[in-house]
Order: structure tokens, then sequence, then C-alpha cells
């Protein structure tokens, strides 16, 4: 039940106009699709919203790596990897902001790093091992969501821009899984 | 590990003839029914605490407004009406009550049941839908 960042954060849609496919494709880096693909378009205003709510996924990753980076509780090689999957987050975000304003809808913008704290519980990370257990939890949850929304979305180029952030987050997962030493999953698929 | 590469090599070719062939080494599964079953399976919450922490703790949490809204009372609640959450107007306006059938509804196509809405995400396995229900209701203390 995401709900609306739509007046807390300002947000304002602008006209439902339909970005052509096409457009929308050169902004996410999938120049590749097929044609078949191109010929649909979907609502635009729907997707806005939904991008929106990925931004705010995004937004929140970021923050939490920031919390942990900044805990103090994590050894230099682990930073180092928080700091590149944070990067990441941070593309993720460049690009969702890309798209929603090509749609014509506004960004919506990321909340205080102490307001994050307290909905992530930050308070309670006590070891480099909770920074990583509430890495995997988001991480897995961010998979899970992009790939559940594929099916919302009008605009085909959308589908494969969630397919791929969602592979990056499961990336993510498996990398964190491992090492905090959890068994590797024996049921596929294990996302979705 | 080479053992272990050199069955994997060995067996690739052989999956690959057979699926040229037409003979699949395992059936396939059936495709999804594109019409729900009638009545939802038995749901378990312990199952869905399981689910509600994989697909929806993403985006929401029992107790804290996150991209979503607090979930703990979500049973019986009318849609849009956490009081430090700002919704979209179309959900705020849709005057439904999160019943079990209402959620079920929700959870399988959101932006059909309200379009506008910012909630995009499908949990598409009625199994699972059950599952999360009956949590959500469990911790409604429902």
């Amino acid at each position: 039940m995401i709900e609306d960042m739509k007046s807390r954060r300002s947000l304002l849609i602008g006209s439902a106009t339909t970005l052509s496919v096409a457009g929308l494709g050169v902004v996410l880096g999938s120049a590749a699709l097929p044609t078949a693909a191109r010929a649909a378009t979907g609502n635009a205003a729907q997707d806005i919203q939904l991008l929106n709510a990925a931004l705010g996924l995004e937004h929140e990753g970021i923050a939490a790596y920031q919390l942990g980076a900044e805990s103090k509780l994590l050894k230099p090689e682990v930073l180092k990897v928080a700091v590149t999957f944070q990067s990441h987050h941070k593309q993720h975000r460049d690009d969702l902001i890309a798209a929603i304003n090509k749609l014509g809808g506004k960004p919506v913008v990321a909340k205080s790093e102490a307001d994050y704290a307290k909905e992530l519980n930050a308070s309670s990370l006590k070891s480099q091992a909770d920074v990583l257990h509430l890495a995997l939890k988001l991480e897995k949850g961010a998979t899970n969501a992009y790939l559940g929304v594929i099916p919302s979305l009008g605009n085909p180029d959308l589908y494969l821009f969630a397919a791929r952030v969602a592979s990056d987050e499961s990336f993510h997962a498996a990398f964190l899984g491992s090492a905090l030493g959890e068994p590797i999953p024996e049921k596929a698929p294990m996302f979705g | 590990m080479k053992t272990i590469g050199n069955s994997l090599w060995l067996a690739l070719p052989v999956a690959a003839a057979a699926l040229a062939f037409g003979v699949a080494a395992a059936p396939l599964p059936p495709a999804p029914s594109a019409h729900p079953p009638a009545s939802p399976p038995p749901a378990n919450a312990s199952r869905g605490a399981e689910v509600y922490e994989a697909k929806c703790g993403a985006c929401h949490s029992l107790d804290a407004n996150r991209i979503g809204p607090k979930h703990r009372g979500v049973f019986g609640r009318k849609a849009g009406s956490v009081p430090d959450f700002h919704y979209t107007p179309e959900l705020k306006k849709s005057g439904i009550v999160w019943t079990a059938q209402n959620l079920d509804k929700w959870l399988q196509g959101p932006v059909k049941m309200v379009p506008g809405t910012a909630m995009g995400f499908q949990l598409r396995d009625a199994q699972e839908r059950a599952d999360v229900i009956a949590y959500l209701k469990q911790q409604s203390g429902k």
C-alpha cells in the first residue's frame, strides 16, 4: 500500500502527457527494445506515481547505506562495498528522476536523514551484522518491489528498466547474504 | 569444483538435446490460471509474516510510515486514514474499508482497483495473499 508522496512532497504531476516510448527508452538506456514493444504507450500520470514510489524506495536505500557508513560499525572493506552499493542506488535514483521529468512529473525529494533513521530504527544497529541484515532486508524487498510493480506499469520501456534495477538489487542481496553466511535458497524462483 | 564443472559441461548438451527433441527432463508447471479460485486457500499468519517481510517490507513497516503507510491496525481501517501519512486523493476518496476481500482485490491489482494510486506492487500468488492478509489481521488485533 504505497501511498502518496504527492501532496506531502509537493508532487505536481504535469498533464498526463504520453511520452513517446522511444524517447523514454533513450532516457532509460533501453534503446534496444523490440519494435513490437514500442507500439504501446501507457498512462503517463499513473506511471509517474509508480516511478515516484520507486524513487522513494531508492532515497531510503541511499539513506540506509549512509546510516551504515556513518555508524562506525563497518570494517573498511565492508564500508567500501556499502559505498559501492550506495552508488548503484544513486544511479537508480538519477535514472528515475530523469524518467519522471521526461514524463512531465515532479520527482519526490528525499526526507531528512533523521527521518530515515527513525523509520528504519537505526538506533537498534549495534554491530556490522546488524547493518548488513538491514541492508539485506531492504535489498530483498526492493527486488520484489520492482518485480511486483512491472505488471502495473503502462509504458513497456519501464518493464525492462524495472527488471534491470531488480537485477541490481538481487545482486546486492546475494552478496550481502553470502557475507552474512546465509544459506543459498533451495527453491527457485527466489524473487517475484 | 573440477568434478562439478565437468558434470555441468556434460549435462548441458544433454539437456539441450532433450529440449530440442521435445523431451523435457521435468514437466513444466502449469500456466497460471487467469481466473483466481472462488474461495481463498487456508491462510497461515506465520507464513504471512515471512511473505510480508520479503515482499511488502521494502516499502512498509507495521509501526512506521515509510514509502507506504504503517500497517498495524490496517485490517478494518478505512483506506487513506492514517493521520500522519499523506495519501493520493484517489485512495483517500475511494471509500474502501480494508476487509479481507478488499485487501485480496487490492493486492491483485491496486492500480486497477484505485486508478491513480501510488502503489503498483501486485502480489499475484493467492496463497501468499491469503497468508499476508491473515498476518495483517492478526497484527491488527482482529
